[in-house]
């Protein structure tokens, strides 16, 4: 988990890569490793799937909004909205793992 | 087969509870459309909300709110990915080279894991990140 949220800013910074590129390269290698991990973890009985119908049915209808909306915006503002996100997500866990 | 046992003895548990109240479903419907949106405009980052809300919520412990969280996050990514598709977001040669390094990536790190405790490697990812998200500011 996470890997993505790394993924993106390595392709952008270090490969110059288009924010929106990086972006939905990401979401592919995800599709790709979630069938082998959804798999495994599947097996192993670790997948709960009552009560996941209303976040998946609003988070499928919201991801639309947002992936066509992302696709409005110049890469330039997209990667800066991006790294604030990035900065509150780091801080956010910082406070958890000092939490525990 | 234990785990077989533990899953039948959670569903057991959660089936009690089916009835889900109002106020929990307009939690999991709002959360779901923030995750939802999140996951479409980034292209990740879904999972981060989706396993403490998995947690919190549902009361699902770590392990199963991580191995659902991807069967959440799953259907959500395909639609979006379909989406960048269409924008013209993707390029195939990018893509192909760097998927074949993440998932050799995910493999190694999945066998790393075991050697590392998991506060050193979360502390890592944070510094990661913070470094990541200043850098792209500028």
């Amino acid at each position: 988990m996470g890997g993505g949220t790394l993924l993106i800013p390595i392709l952008t910074i270090f490969l110059s890569f288009d924010q929106k590129l990086s972006q939905g390269i990401n979401l592919l290698s995800f599709l790709v490793m979630a069938i082998f991990s959804l798999y495994i973890h599947y097996r192993n009985g670790f997948i709960v799937t009552k009560n996941l119908f209303w976040i998946i049915f609003f988070g499928v209808i919201s991801s639309v909004l947002g992936a066509v909306l992302m696709s409005f915006l110049p890469s330039r503002i997209l990667k800066m909205i991006f790294g604030v996100f990035l900065c509150c997500l780091a801080i956010v866990e910082f406070i958890k793992v000092f939490k525990k | 087969m234990k785990t077989q046992e533990k899953e039948e003895n959670l569903n057991a548990k959660t089936e009690k509870k089916e009835k889900l109240s109002l106020k929990t479903k307009l939690i999991l419907s709002l959360c779901g459309i923030a995750i939802g949106f999140i996951n479409g405009f980034f292209g990740g980052g879904g999972g981060m909300i989706c396993v403490p809300l998995l947690e919190k919520v549902l009361h699902l412990p770590n392990k199963y709110s991580h191995a659902t969280a991807i069967a959440v996050i799953f259907p959500i990514s395909f639609v979006s990915a379909l989406i960048y598709l269409l924008s013209g977001s993707l390029e195939t040669v990018p893509f192909l080279t760097v998927g074949s390094g993440v998932l050799l990536g995910g493999i190694v790190g999945s066998l790393l894991l075991k050697f590392l405790p998991a506060k050193v490697v979360r502390i890592i990812f944070v510094f990661v990140m913070l470094a990541g998200g200043i850098r792209l500011l500028f």
